[in-house]
């Protein structure tokens, strides 16, 4: 009774090659994307009466025009690479964590204060002890919507969304409190040099952070694709119902994904405040956390896909502020090219509802 | 002259070809069966011809006039109603407002209801097709929804109504209660076209049947002219053994016993389950008769740990598990085939391999410190998909890309190839076809003949009858009646699963 339409088996089939596409027809499709979103941009900067010529030359190089574009464009990649990590690791479990960027504020508040009650120990267990206690702040912060949904069931879009206002807040009032350098600004003490993240291309910004984020990479695609845990996870995701069947412990796998989740998205401030700011600042993020959603959605599948998706952002970041002083177009059509790009990679979604609607596909049988 | 005919109908979805140069022809006022398993092209033919989607090549006539149907509007329009297997209704509307969505009648400017209400009660009346127009859809029984769809249908004037699989959703009383509004629409001159893949259906309401088979029309013959057997050969192309149902006399001990166990229902609603009694020795097949929705899916999921009594034991090998998890009870030995395999036996997005260890995937012979042997698990799948015979082309390909038949052998086989004494079987051929049924069945026999303790839970009566050693019955919750298989008539089982006690 369940699959009995004869056309529903042939389309499933057809909607599981699509998602069983290599990822390099997806990498494909995801650059012909970005080309079609630069060029719709090149309309709307032409029409804005700016020069589409010496807007684009300016965006490439700002991006990609030699060793200090590239080091930009990869520092502003960083903490999206682990945003966009931790909202897509958590989209394994089929669960959407919005609250990264409360995450982060909480990873990098720890990580800039923990350090300065460190100071005896040498530099690279001072590193490492904060890197860990930026992770554990976000896992902290992971936990609680994985709880309360495993538990009582709330919504974990909606519990993730307030604790970001928590946690920024909480963050910006410890600051006030307890941890602010004396001084004019609200922000805490320089970290010394033993306790930042070393840069590795001398004379730029570009730090250890993005070694570990690559690594962080890595480790996760492990877990998904070769560890128990990760079957659990990707089977709670995909089915929990299949999953309980199978005798997962489908609650305390919401829980664990969530703190993994919450503990990259803490990594990803921890290496802002260690590798970048080198202190913590009260709202410093311009939303990395809400751009990881963004490329996670980009990413789809593949945690892999993580890099690339934030290299993406971190060049139209980057290039559009080279556009934005050299040409002076305003930094704003940038970002409505990211919002373009999403839309098209995120197309493909769409164009399948569209098509399934009106084909033969007969609903219960096919699925996307 | 023929109320509908189709000739040369080709359509292909991508690489793979639905139907092949089909001809089919309906006589107005019979009863027509378009037989064929499931896959055969039946649906997509009848889909062509609703307008739900257009044919790659052929030519449709109704009425020996030729016709073009570009969407259901135009099938309406000449007279051709469908009703589709699940329900294209408003559960929160009533029986009327879903009646006339689309078409109100209008008076003043308001919708005529009083109006409305009067057409649905002559068209119901006529064809004896009760229902009650003021009631909501969702308070009404699966029965009555399919009412409401074909009155749906003959209110918009079909003359040629189409029925995909209409009993798979119904009782068996139910199911005569159609056959009964189908003669009487056939009486009145309305041609039916019933979709099946169930020979007794097609034998016992059918004036002539169209079978299909991989696409391509295998025969037309007269239902008189017919036998199960020869309908089973045009279907299959070949004609299948009858099983090996020697009965091996249980000897062993218990294996799998329920005492006293109850599930309490939500506020106020009787219990789903009240105070079962049922132990299944090793090599025993006993059998779970009963109508849909009479505590079958608690028994299944009490059993293995999916929920908890709330009163009562369950004892597996000798061993209360009551109140164990899922993990810990099938771990003890129990193999479980659900009833709902999309549902829970399978993640449908995942690899046939990585679906093959579904539930044995933390075990020590799967993974070790927590990392799973891709090896083993591969060579595990390799081995399930070739000795119980699932036709896909490569393990890594997803489940959900599988036909239902073949799904279903990769959820049987896995379960009989995990270590177990135990086997919950739950509606274990439910819409497959005549072969992947007959295999299946043959499958929970052999696992029987080897000494498992087997409770079958069925809603086809004839596969209980066919398989079980014993059958209990069971009614609102509760096992009404225990007996051997050949103690019980068929006319006794059906008064016992539709709770007439007093009528055995």
């Amino acid at each position: 009774m369940d699959i009995s339409g004869d056309a529903s088996n042939k389309l499933s089939k057809k909607n599981a090659e699509w998602f069983a596409r290599p990822g390099f027809a997806r990498f494909v499709y995801s650059a012909a994307a970005v080309v079609l979103a630069l060029l719709i941009g090149a309309v709307l900067i032409g029409v804005s009466g700016y020069s589409v010529k010496e807007a684009y030359y300016n965006l490439f190089m700002g991006a990609f025009g030699g060793v200090y574009s590239l080091a930009t464009t990869i520092v502003m990649a960083t903490p999206l690479l682990f945003t966009g990590l931790a909202v897509a690791f958590a989209f394994q479990c089929g669960l959407f964590n919005v609250g990264a960027e409360g995450q982060l504020y909480v990873g990098a508040l720890a990580s800039a204060v923990v350090p300065l009650a460190l100071e005896g120990l040498p530099p690279v267990l001072r590193v490492i002890i904060a890197l860990l206690a930026g992770a554990g702040a976000g896992a902290a912060v992971g936990f609680l919507p994985g709880y309360l949904k495993a538990k009582i069931g709330a919504h974990e879009v909606i519990t993730t969304i307030m604790l970001n206002y928590i946690a920024t807040l909480l963050t910006t009032f410890l600051v006030k409190t307890y941890f602010r350098d004396p001084g004019p600004v609200d922000q805490t003490v320089l970290l010394p040099l033993g306790s930042r993240l070393p840069e590795i291309i001398p004379g730029t910004r570009v730090s250890l952070g993005i070694v570990i984020g690559i690594l962080a990479v890595a480790l996760l695609n492990y877990v998904i694709r070769r560890t128990v845990l990760g079957y659990e996870i990707q089977a709670v995701g995909q089915n929990p119902h299949a999953a309980e069947y199978g005798g997962v412990n489908v609650r305390a796998r919401m829980v664990q994904a969530m703190m993994i989740s919450g503990a990259v998205a803490g990594l990803a401030g921890s290496v802002e405040a260690m590798g970048t700011l080198y202190r913590f600042i009260p709202y410093f993020s311009p939303g990395y956390g809400f751009t990881g959603m963004a490329i996670a959605v980009i990413a789809g599948e593949s945690l892999w896909a993580v890099i690339p998706a934030a290299i993406l952002f971190g060049a139209l970041q980057s290039g559009g502020q080279s556009m934005q002083l050299f040409a002076g177009i305003p930094m704003e059509l940038m970002t409505m090219v990211q919002g373009l790009v999403i839309l098209f990679v995120a197309a493909p979604g769409m164009a399948e509802m569209i098509f399934r609607r009106k084909s033969c596909g007969k609903e219960g049988g096919g699925r996307a | 002259m023929y109320a509908v005919r189709m000739e040369n109908i080709t359509k292909r979805f991508g690489s793979v070809t639905a139907n092949e140069a089909v001809d089919f022809a309906a006589f107005p006022g019979e009863i027509h069966c378009l037989l064929g398993e499931n896959g055969a092209g039946k649906s997509t033919l009848m889909r062509i011809l609703f307008g739900l989607c257009r044919a790659d090549s052929g030519l449709i006539c109704i009425d020996d006039e030729p016709v073009d149907i570009s969407g259901p509007r135009d099938a309406i329009s000449l007279g051709i109603g469908m009703v589709h297997q699940h329900f294209r209704l408003a559960e929160r509307l009533t029986v009327e407002e879903n009646i006339i969505a689309g078409c109100e009648p209008s008076k003043n400017g308001l919708v005529d209801y009083d109006g409305a209400r009067e057409r649905i009660l002559e068209v119901s009346q006529r064809y004896g097709l009760t229902v009650d127009p003021t009631a909501v859809v969702e308070d009404i029984s699966v029965g009555q929804q399919q009412r409401v769809e074909i009155i749906k249908a003959l209110m918009r004037g079909a003359k040629v109504l189409i029925l995909d699989e209409p009993t798979a959703v119904l009782t068996p009383p139910e199911v005569e209660e159609l056959f009964v509004v189908m003669r009487a629409l056939r009486d009145a001159g309305t041609t039916i076209i019933f979709i099946t893949h169930k020979l007794k259906e097609t034998m016992e309401i059918s004036d002539r049947v169209t079978v299909l088979r991989d696409g391509r029309t295998v025969g037309v013959v007269n239902t008189a002219d017919a036998t199960p057997d020869s309908l089973v050969e045009m279907m299959v192309g070949r004609s299948l053994p009858i099983h090996d149902s020697h009965r091996v006399p249980a000897k062993d001990g218990i294996f799998l016993q329920l005492k006293d166990v109850s599930v309490a229902g939500k506020k106020g609603s009787r219990a789903r389950l009240d105070s079962v009694n049922i132990a299944v020795r090793g090599g025993e097949i006993l059998g779970i008769a009963g109508v849909d929705g009479n505590g079958q899916l608690e028994l299944e999921e009490v059993a293995t740990g999916l929920q908890r009594p709330s009163k009562g034991q369950i004892i597996v090998n000798g061993q209360d598990v009551t109140g164990s998890d899922t993990r810990s009870i099938r771990d003890s030995g129990v193999a479980y085939i659900p009833s709902d395999r999309l549902k829970r036996g399978m993640v449908d997005s995942f690899s046939i391999a990585r679906n093959s260890v579904l539930g044995m995937h933390h075990s020590a012979h799967f993974s070790h410190r927590g990392v799973i042997k891709e090896d083993v698990v591969r060579r595990h799948a390799e081995n399930l998909v070739d000795v119980y015979d699932v036709r896909s082309e490569s393990i890594d390909q997803p489940i959900g890309s599988l036909s239902g038949g073949n799904q279903q052998k990769l959820v049987v086989g896995r379960e009989l190839l995990r270590p177990h004494s135990v086997v919950v079987a739950a509606q274990p051929t439910r819409g497959l076809d005549v072969g992947a049924t007959h295999y299946i069945r043959e499958q929970i026999l052999a696992s029987r003949n080897k000494g498992k303790a087997v409770l079958l839970i069925s809603a086809e009566l004839d596969e209980i009858l066919e398989l079980s050693d014993r059958i209990a019955v069971i009614y609102e919750g509760r096992i009404v009646d225990v007996r051997p298989t050949n103690q019980y008539t068929e006319r006794e089982l059906g008064l016992l699963m539709t709770g007439q006690r007093n009528g055995v």
